[in-house]
């Protein structure tokens, strides 16, 4: 899952440290501000843990053995933002010393492994588990099936990274310039061998660390990445409610004031054309234009024709039909989506919690 | 059941090893790291400055002669700091050329093109632009990984993370990563001690089972002791005056052959641009 370098173009480099950085930042805040000054030694000896964890040989089902990333059971004993700083740091270290995946594939090793692997392993985590007790056997297959789905989701994404190189990267004579398989193939070679083994590797630590903490050690698993501080007492809620989520409320709040930007685009997005637009000569300009030079087909195609009116959505072009002004359509369609979005997650929340509490009473 | 005894048997010795080759590849490098040759003249922040532009620009080539001829110019450098090339053909090529070897080997078949041999018996058609994609893959893999390793092994490791600060990196970063690596090998040894108790008190074979269970509960008692150990430091930290605001001793010197090499390196990654483009 280590990405070397030379496999990756130095574009798609690039464009992964930059989806990284917004991450660490966020992540190294909040950290920082729930640790305070325990942050440095905390996450250095986390982020050596992680590397060491990686050193471990598991043995697998069939007399094999396999190594695991440590990012599911770093998630569950620190919080993923902690995670992901310490399994970042873990894969810097191993890139620059032990030449353990590349120095310019470094962003994009960090970002399936360390920021996506720590963000599917606590949504996972916190979905399976629910407010089941700290030492519900529940936690164990939560644990479990979180690493099991951080290092294949993580899989995916470096898939996808391999796979994207040959359409884009060609030198004159059609030979791919790095990564040289599409995704039609590296995406079913890279995944076999993660759902089959990498996957159980990461699935038998997390849950056997998390086993393990249970019998000897429950209070590391209710502390998270405030382990030892002040923060440790307090009830989930005050850290993980409104309270954490309202700089993102602001910022949502900005971005749908800015949807308007779109109408600044002049012309259509590349591949979203409507059946209607090939039979309209500046639209077909536009489409020439924009394809090398090369007309679109005269006529609309027949599939495209066909399917498209199958559904005529309710906001077409972002601006409802009563609407007249198309600014005033993209924050209305923006408040819409969004609002749908969240609407739907506080209904699954609402089933959650529901649910949490009911098996919290018979519990006790 | 016998084969798979023996390969579960051999766990705790398989991690063993792996702690055991981790300590060997660091004391190696601290060796050569003490010789007296050209990279380990540099001072550690010219010698990121240099080198990294060149790993950048092996990836960023699509010419193969380009790549070939910086490859070239690390084998020299490698010379030149007398790193035994025995030694990186063994840890690093053959190493790199084995794993990029067989990924890129089924391109010979896979990539679309002109047809240049057909293997005999299977009739599999080797076309020019798998060839060229294979080579490709190989030669950055091989050229970056050569950079890298140079780059590591030339210097004390502590150095190398202290000059990390000339990328810009926060200053609390630059000193995390080396409490990290300062404590890897704390972990390492207690990794290391628990494998070796537990193969000391092992009279007979354990099934896969046993040694899953083995294995992950070390893991849960190394994140145990991980916890517990940055509480230590956090306290003998405090009790040293430690308030959160972090400083690191700037002991670096830089002369007049650092500035030389860097104006040769970022001379020789300029030209390697223009004409890999």
């Amino acid at each position: 899952m280590h990405i070397p370098d030379g496999y990756l173009s130095a574009s798609t480099c690039a464009v992964l440290y930059g989806a990284a950085v917004p991450f660490w930042y966020v992540a190294f805040a909040r950290v920082k501000r729930l640790l305070n000054t325990r942050l440095v030694p905390l996450l250095a000896v986390v982020s050596a843990f992680c590397f060491v964890i990686m050193m471990f040989n598991v043995p697998l089902p069939g007399g094999t053995t396999g190594h695991a990333v440590g990012v599911g059971a770093a998630t569950v004993v620190l919080g993923p933002w902690a995670s992901m700083l310490s399994v970042s740091i873990a894969l810097l270290i191993q890139a620059v010393f032990f030449g353990d995946g590349g120095i310019t594939t470094l962003g994009a090793n960090c970002f399936n492994m360390a920021i996506v692997g720590s963000l599917v392993a606590h949504l996972v985590y916190r979905a399976v588990a629910g407010r089941t007790a700290i030492t519900s056997s529940r936690r164990v297959w939560a644990a479990a099936s979180a690493g099991y789905a951080a290092i294949n989701v993580a899989a995916l994404f470096t898939a996808c990274e391999l796979g994207i190189q040959p359409v884009f990267f060609k030198d004159a004579s059609g030979a791919p310039l790095y990564a040289p398989y599409a995704l039609h193939i590296a995406i079913p070679a890279m995944m076999l061998g993660h759902l089959s083994f990498a996957g159980l590797a990461e699935l038998f630590v997390s849950g056997g660390v998390v086993a393990y903490l249970q019998r000897t050690n429950p209070a590391l698993l209710g502390q998270n990445a405030s382990a030892g501080t002040d923060d440790a007492a307090r009830p989930p809620a005050a850290t993980t409610g409104w309270r954490i989520t309202r700089p993102l409320w602001s910022r949502l709040a900005l971005l749908m004031l800015l949807t308007p930007l779109g109408i600044l685009a002049a012309g259509r997005a590349w591949g979203e054309w409507g059946a209607k637009d090939f039979s309209d000569p500046k639209v077909r300009q536009q489409i020439t234009a924009a394809s090398g030079n090369i007309a679109p087909p005269s006529q609309e195609p027949q599939g495209l024709a066909r399917l498209s009116s199958l559904w005529s959505a309710p906001f077409p072009q972002y601006a409802p039909r009563f609407v007249r002004r198309p600014a005033f359509g993209y924050v209305m369609s923006a408040v819409f989506g969004s609002g749908l979005i969240l609407g739907f997650f506080l209904v699954i929340a609402w089933i959650a919690g529901t649910r949490g509490a009911e098996a919290s009473k018979t519990s006790t | 059941m016998t084969r798979a005894r023996k390969n579960s048997q051999g766990v705790v010795e398989r991690s063993l090893a792996s702690f055991v080759s981790a300590l060997e590849h660091t004391f190696y490098a601290e060796e050569l790291a003490k010789k007296n040759g050209v990279l380990q003249k540099l001072d550690p922040r010219v010698k990121i400055a240099a080198i990294l532009p060149l790993i950048v620009i092996a990836a960023l080539a699509r010419r193969l002669w380009v790549i070939a001829v910086l490859f070239a110019i690390a084998v020299g450098v490698a010379m030149l700091s007398n790193v035994p090339l025995g030694t990186m053909a063994k840890r690093v090529w053959l190493g790199v050329f084995t794993f990029t070897g067989l990924i890129s080997l089924p391109a010979l078949f896979l990539t679309p093109g002109q047809a240049i041999y057909t293997l005999p018996l299977l009739g599999w058609i080797v076309t020019a632009q798998g060839l060229r994609a294979a080579t490709y893959l190989i030669m950055r893999a091989e050229t970056a990984a050569t950079f890298s390793v140079l780059l590591v092994l030339c210097s004390p490791w502590s150095n190398l993370l202290k000059a990390f600060r000339v990328l810009r990196l926060p200053i609390v970063l630059v000193v995390m990563l080396g409490m990290t690596y300062r404590y890897i090998f704390l972990l390492l040894r207690n990794a290391h001690d628990m494998f070796t108790s537990r193969k000391s008190r092992m009279v007979g074979r354990l099934d896969g089972r046993e040694q899953r269970r083995a294995a992950t509960a070390s893991a849960g008692v190394l994140i145990s002791k991980t916890l517990q150990l940055s509480g230590d430091v956090y306290s003998a930290m405090r009790s040293r005056g430690f308030q959160g605001e972090v400083y690191v001793l700037d002991e670096f010197r830089t002369g007049w052959f650092d500035w030389v090499m860097l104006a040769a390196c970022v001379t020789l990654a300029t030209l390697a641009f223009w004409f890999g483009r």
